[in-house]
């Protein structure tokens, strides 16, 4: 049974692979990745080897390590996305005894880029300890241990995540509230960091948490060869103590979820539906086509949680620069924010996803599609960035500048929402569909996506340097004149190339709007 | 086809090919004795849907290989057969949702894929596609009847309608993505309706709908034919298909094996029997020896 969950693991891999040829070269640049990572990790470990000071080796390892298992226990939720391949919910059907089920799963964690990657680093990160023989094979027992428990532990986390996670309501609350949660964390990080940032206190207190990781789950495996070099075989027991109970909890765990999703497969109804009284905005804009796409627009960027993460994410930027303690600086991030808000316009016709039909199936013209969609975010994304620029100032102190400032940021955000609507005409990118996951990644995301959208956000930048450029010499000069000047420059010249946008986008749809639709279903 | 002119005495008049108006009750369906519906078009009225060599390759695969069909004005039209067969990709082709690699389609004697404002005249519903799901249903009716370039006053009266002939009235306000997925038919199928249009094409329209919202459905749409509509219906269903339309066209590996009324496709035996004589692909009543269950 473990061999066959392994080779189903393979053989989906595979047909995937064959599926559509970037999905090589997604893989083949997942490997190249794991590749470079294995060598920078490598080469860390050789210097590792070569140095002859017990306490950095075990500083070091303990540290990375307790960050990889953590990773493992954490990451699938939030940046991956649950691992659907061999979601325990498919054996459902299947009379598979649930202790070979839990095995094959685990086993079959393994094959992938990841896996690969942690074992091997793993295994090199015994021969750290290559002076003495012993510790190398605790080193290797405890590695071992410690690859078990991630594993576990991320199957843990995502099988007992994926039934909280099951109601609609609950998953995108969850996943706002995770979201920020993380952003709490990082902060908070930041503002450790840069408090702590002198060489010698950051010294002690990394010892003292390299001491208290050593007896965390995390931690144990790869503190323990460190003790056999020092000869304390008691302390070396301890801890492997630490890492077998440890991981007998989490795979109770783990088979516990697993029992209760293997007899209760996942609902699809969550009980909380979601109402609203009325047409909303559809009542209150324009009845033309125009006007009902922006009412439609404005709907989503409030109700679907894909939207509004995006958009809660801009304000954490800004945040984050200023908890590691970048003061004024912080204003030069004014344009990068109103071309990342802007920029999410990109993903919109692929956010439809098939629903896009409608559309299609409607005489309408592509403009009115362009434009109510740019409306729609318009309405949402202007007082935003008005708001998010006029705190920045505050923060930065440089309110005097106000207009500068403004020119740079709404020339920008008009230039990108421009630039979007050609580009989310032009390419369907794969994003999450309604109602999942909005922190998973699609599998597969495409090289040629990451490279479209990256070159998308060139163009933006070099498009709206004019009044990016009046706006920083009126700061630097401290020119008001020139200020008003930059938000001339800038509004004036972002709204022609918005039009210029919505007209070219538009006529892209009206040519190719059953062929982007072809493609979404495709992607779908 | 484009330049034939209208003609014929005896059909009931039809909603004009532009600007789509309502089906106004109207005496009775004429034209769907009309026998001679299926020989080629020349001395015939426009048909409502001809589709002429339509074709489709997915890669290597060809789904779709040559179609002609003609849908005569007011028949409540069928068309079924094996799963793959092609039936939604020709029906994706005839509603404007998927380009055809040759092929032409003529909605009243119109050019689909020249002049997009035909789509104002067809009500498209289609199979496996999402809807604008954080919309409640009475927004969703909404939308699609506004992209419609229909005005607000006439879409909420349309919408309020349509959500009592669908028997989603009590749900109205809640967001479609908690439909269930009968439900979320019948407001796909309020959206196809919204605008009026003088041609329906309704991919698999009775999965998943209850028994009692489908008789419905059903009688609403023949009553729609009855003043002059005209329906298209994909189907696995034979009994459903014999019982309900006038028209039927068979569909295997891409291609028209039969087409013409109900009567004359199932020529005597029932639509099943001859869809399965067409089709093929019957294995014998030997069946699974090994799964005769022993009683122990």
């Amino acid at each position: 049974m473990v061999a066959h969950l392994v080779r189903l693991k393979l053989a989906l891999l595979r047909n995937g692979l064959r599926r559509s040829p970037w999905q090589v070269v997604a893989m083949v640049f997942g490997a190249l990745y794991g590749l470079g990572a294995l060598a920078l990790v490598s080469f860390g470990l050789v210097g590792l080897a070569m140095s002859d000071s017990v306490v950095l080796k075990q500083a070091v390892l303990v540290v990375a390590g307790s960050a990889l298992v953590l990773g493992w226990a954490v990451l699938p939720l939030v940046a991956f996305g649950v691992d659907a391949t061999l979601d325990p919910a498919r054996f459902v059907t299947f009379p598979i005894p649930r202790r070979r089920l839990l095995a094959g799963l685990g086993l079959s964690g393994l094959i992938g880029v990841p896996g690969a990657v942690t074992v091997l680093a793993v295994a090199g990160s015994a021969m750290v300890w290559w002076r003495s023989p012993a510790a190398v094979l605790v080193a290797l027992l405890t590695g071992a241990l410690a690859v078990a428990l991630a594993v576990s532990a991320s199957r843990a986390t995502t099988t007992a995540a994926a039934r909280a996670l099951s109601g609609r309501r609950s998953r995108e609350v969850t996943g706002v509230a995770v979201m920020l949660l993380l952003a709490v964390g990082y902060l908070l990080f930041g503002r450790l960091v840069t408090g702590e940032l002198r060489a010698d206190r950051l010294r002690e207190s990394l010892s003292g948490v390299v001491d208290v990781l050593g007896w965390t789950p995390f931690g144990a495996a790869w503190q323990a060869p460190a003790d056999v070099v020092a000869g304390h075989w008691s302390f070396v027991a301890a801890r492997v103590g630490v890492l077998v109970v440890s991981l007998a909890v989490v795979v109770l765990v783990w088979d516990r979820a697993l029992a209760r999703a293997l007899v209760q497969p996942l609902g699809e109804a969550s009980g909380t539906g979601g109402s609203a009284r009325g047409l909303g905005w559809f009542g209150v804009l324009p009845d033309r086509p125009l006007g009902a796409i922006a009412a439609r627009s404005l709907t989503y960027w409030r109700r679907d949680p894909r939207y509004s993460t995006a958009l809660l994410a801009v304000p954490l930027m800004p945040l984050a620069m200023w908890a590691f303690g970048v003061g004024e600086g912080v204003i030069a991030l004014v344009p990068l924010l109103a071309a990342v808000m802007g920029w999410t316009l990109s993903t919109d016709t692929s956010s439809d996803g098939t629903a896009l039909w409608l559309h299609v199936a409607s005489p309408l013209r592509g403009v009115d599609d362009r434009a109510g969609r740019v409306l729609g975010a318009g309405a949402v994304m202007v007082p935003l960035l008005i708001a998010l620029t006029v705190v920045l100032g505050v923060i930065a102190g440089h309110l005097a500048d106000l207009p500068a400032l403004l020119g740079g940021a709404l020339g920008t955000l008009l230039t990108a929402l421009g630039a979007a609507s050609v580009m989310s005409a032009l390419v369907v990118l794969r994003v999450q569909q309604a109602g999942e996951n909005p922190f998973g990644t699609r599998q597969g995301a495409s090289v040629v996506s990451v490279l479209g959208q990256l070159g998308g956000f060139l163009v933006v930048g070099v498009l709206a340097l004019p009044g990016n450029l009046l706006g920083l010499l009126a700061v630097l000069w401290g020119s008001a004149a020139l200020g008003w000047v930059a938000l001339l420059v800038g509004v004036v010249l972002g709204a022609v190339l918005l039009v210029i946008g919505v007209r070219w986008g538009g006529h892209l749809i009206d040519r190719r709007g059953p062929v982007l639709l072809q493609q979404l279903v495709s992607v779908a | 086809m484009a330049g034939l002119a209208y003609r014929g005495p005896v059909t009931v008049p039809p909603p004009p090919p532009e600007p789509p108006v309502p089906p106004a009750p109207s005496p009775g369906p004429a034209q769907l004795s009309d026998p001679a519906a299926t020989t080629p078009a020349g001395s015939l009225p426009v048909p409502a849907l001809a589709v002429r060599g339509l074709w489709r390759s997915f890669g290597r695969k060809v789904a779709v290989a040559g179609i002609d069909l003609d849908v005569p004005r007011g028949s409540f039209y069928g068309l079924v057969g094996p799963n793959g067969a092609g039936k939604t990709t020709t029906l994706s082709m005839a509603t404007g949702l998927l380009v055809p690699d040759a092929g032409r389609v003529l909605v009243h004697g119109r050019d689909l894929w020249a002049d997009p404002t035909v789509k104002g005249t067809v009500g498209v519903l289609p199979d496996g596609l999402r809807l604008f799901d954080r919309l409640t249903g009475a927004q969703l009716i909404t939308y699609a009847g506004l992209l419609q370039g229909l005005d607000r006053p006439t879409v909420a009266a349309r919408t309020a309608d349509l959500l009592a002939a669908v028997d989603l009235v009590a749900d109205r306000d809640t967001l479609v993505v908690d439909y269930s997925a009968g439900m979320t038919k019948k407001v796909a199928l309020a959206c196809a309706l919204v605008h009026a249009p003088s041609l329906l094409v309704l991919d698999e329209p009775f999965e998943a709908v209850d028994p009692i919202s489908a008789a419905n459905i059903r009688d609403l749409l023949a009553s729609y034919v009855g003043s002059g509509g005209t329906v298209i219906v994909s189907s696995h269903v034979m009994d459903l298909v014999q019982r309900m339309c006038s028209h039927v066209a068979v569909i295997a590996g891409g291609r028209v094996l039969a087409a013409g009324t109900v009567e004359e496709v199932r020529a005597g035996a029932s639509l099943e029997d001859r869809f399965v004589e067409l089709v093929g692909g019957r294995t014998t009543g030997e069946g699974l020896a090994w799964l005769r269950t022993s009683s122990d």
